[in-house]
């Protein structure tokens, strides 16, 4: 068992400031708005902490509790969304392009959006191309449904999800 | 035992909700006998030139959780459907979704293949069903578990990536006959040959492997793999169904296309040896997102199910071009099937009536019938 940490020395990036929404025009309380682009980045850093594996087993290392957006996994960019369709693709960037974490952060990625978007939204998680080792093998595996589901009823992975889903420290 | 097992009449329209408790496994369905139904002399013709609508004639809403699969019985007016949910019944078995069911042949049986590593045979006894036997073997969940026809063996498949075959023995015995490694990856899905005991298993590994005894003495070898070299699928195969003549095949796929496949099984039915399956054509262009499911009715229908929320029903083309074989049109789509993935499509039995089964993400089964409009 390796007592290193995958990613010693995260690069960590200063963190955008938070885009102010000005108020709709529409009054209307019971109006839909559309889902975009903003909405779905503000869904996936809004208490999505990145904690490295190895805080989740051993509390006595505790860790890089920076967010993905400071690790620069995910930026606004990396998110594609089309309301109408409801379709959206998040593309992440796993710090080290062998990190075997990038299952977890993609499994935890379409867990947050599963829970927060309406159900008939079309859900695609990528890692961006030339950043991973087993790029082709890790979004197959992210996007079939049945692994996904399968995987979702794995008490361990189940955890691991929740802690990186979990508020953040900030 | 299940002894809560809700029934409902299909021909009504308010089908009795289950209680809170219990749902799950089987939103089992009895037909209290056939709607009559004017025999339209035409009605294996050309489909084409009809115009054709798919109406939902009943939702059933027992589940709670995504529903993966729907069986109609072979015998009986019976729809049996399983889910992500587990009944205050299934727990006792399965302690993991159960991801598709299965009747026998003779509609006495009923097989259910979990993500707890097992499968589970019940038996109707009428009012109840009872788990008579559970199959346990498997490294990890099972996917997919089909009988031969005569009811003598059954397949189930794994994300293991092997493929084992039971045999049905007397007295709720069944015995592991067979271990087949081959495929490099999760196995999604296991049929036997309606007419044949030749077994075909789709993967995760994008390919269709067809497995055959010889001697016909239980030692299944893989006798071809269907690739992308042989114009296979460039993704996870997820179904496979057959014509009911068994010399056609029709698979689906998370590369979004359905693919047609025939072999000369007039051949092996004489002892000639094996007949391969060849590529005939691929229907592509009409499902946008991953094609989970795929079934080929009796009237020679081919229903697809997908990811895009759709029901594609594909019938063959009157223009059989001799040197490219026979293709296929799209008959009709259904948009907006259902809210959320299609997992799977299986057309009734039943001669009667063109009645589709539709199973969902959003948790409901839909039955559908085929008619002309006027």
């Amino acid at each position: 068992m390796v007592s290193g940490l995958i990613n010693e020395n995260p690069t960590v990036y200063e963190r955008k400031e938070r885009r102010v929404r000005t108020d709709s025009t529409n009054s209307d309380e019971f109006s839909v708005e559309p889902i975009d682009q903003l909405e779905i980045f503000d869904i996936l850093f809004f208490d999505f902490a990145f904690i490295n594996i190895h805080h989740i087993r051993d509390i006595r290392d505790p860790e890089h509790p920076y967010s993905l957006e400071q690790l620069k996994v995910l930026t606004e960019d990396s998110v594609e969304v089309d309301d109408l369709k409801s379709y959206v693709r998040v593309t992440f960037t796993p710090t080290v392009e062998h990190c075997s974490m990038a299952t977890i952060i993609g499994l935890s990625i379409r867990v947050k959006l599963m829970r927060s978007l309406p159900p008939r939204y079309k859900i695609d998680i990528r890692v961006a191309p030339g950043s991973h080792a087993t790029e082709a093998a890790l979004n197959k595996q992210l996007n079939d449904k049945e692994r996904v589901a399968a995987a979702l009823e794995n008490p361990n992975l189940v955890e691991m999800v929740d802690e990186c889903l979990s508020p953040s420290f900030e | 035992m299940i002894n809560n097992l809700r029934v409902g009449l299909m021909e009504e329209i308010n089908f009795p909700q289950l209680p809170d408790n219990q749902t799950g496994l089987s939103v089992i369905v009895r037909f209290r006998g056939e709607r009559e139904r004017e025999r339209d002399e035409g009605r294996r013709m050309d489909l084409m030139e009809k115009n054709m609508e798919l109406i939902e004639v009943q939702k059933l809403e027992g589940h709670t959780d995504r529903v993966w699969n729907a069986a109609w019985n072979p015998v009986s007016p019976i729809l049996a459907s399983c889910s992500g949910d587990n009944t205050t019944v299934l727990e006792e078995t399965h302690t993991r979704t159960v991801r598709s069911c299965s009747w026998s042949p003779s509609g006495k049986l009923l097989a259910t293949a979990s993500f707890d590593g097992t499968t589970a045979i019940w038996e109707d006894l009428g009012d109840e069903f009872e788990c008579i036997s559970t199959l346990e073997g498997h490294e990890n969940e099972v996917k997919s578990v089909s009988w031969n026809a005569s009811g003598s063996y059954l397949a189930t498949c794994s994300r293991d990536k092997s493929v084992w075959i039971w045999e049905v023995l007397g007295g709720n015995e069944y015995d592991c006959a067979s271990v087949l490694n081959g495929h490099t990856q999760d196995v999604k899905m296991v049929l036997w040959h309606p007419t044949m005991d030749v077994l075909f298993s789709c993967s995760y590994d994008n390919t269709i492997k067809v497995w055959w005894s010889e001697d016909d003495d239980g030692d299944y070898q893989c006798v071809q793999t269907l690739d992308e070299s042989t114009n296979g699928h460039s993704s996870t195969v997820w179904a496979i169904s057959f014509n009911a003549a068994g010399d056609k095949m029709v698979t689906c796929s998370d590369d979004l296309t359905l693919k047609i496949w025939r072999a000369d099984i007039s051949m092996m039915h004489s002892g000639e040896g094996y007949a391969p399956w060849t590529h005939v054509c691929t229907l592509s262009g009409y499902h946008d997102r991953t094609i989970f499911s795929t079934h080929w009715s009796s009237d020679d229908i081919i229903a697809s199910g997908a990811g895009d929320d759709a029901i594609g029903l594909f019938v063959e083309s009157k223009q059989h071009d001799s040197v490219n074989g026979p293709s296929f049109n799209l008959l009709l789509k259904k948009e907006k099937a259902h809210e959320m993935d299609i997992n799977s499509v299986q057309w009734s039995p039943s001669k009667e009536n063109r009645l589709l089964a539709s199973a969902s993400d959003d948790g409901m089964v839909k039955i559908w019938q085929l008619e002309t409009i006027p």
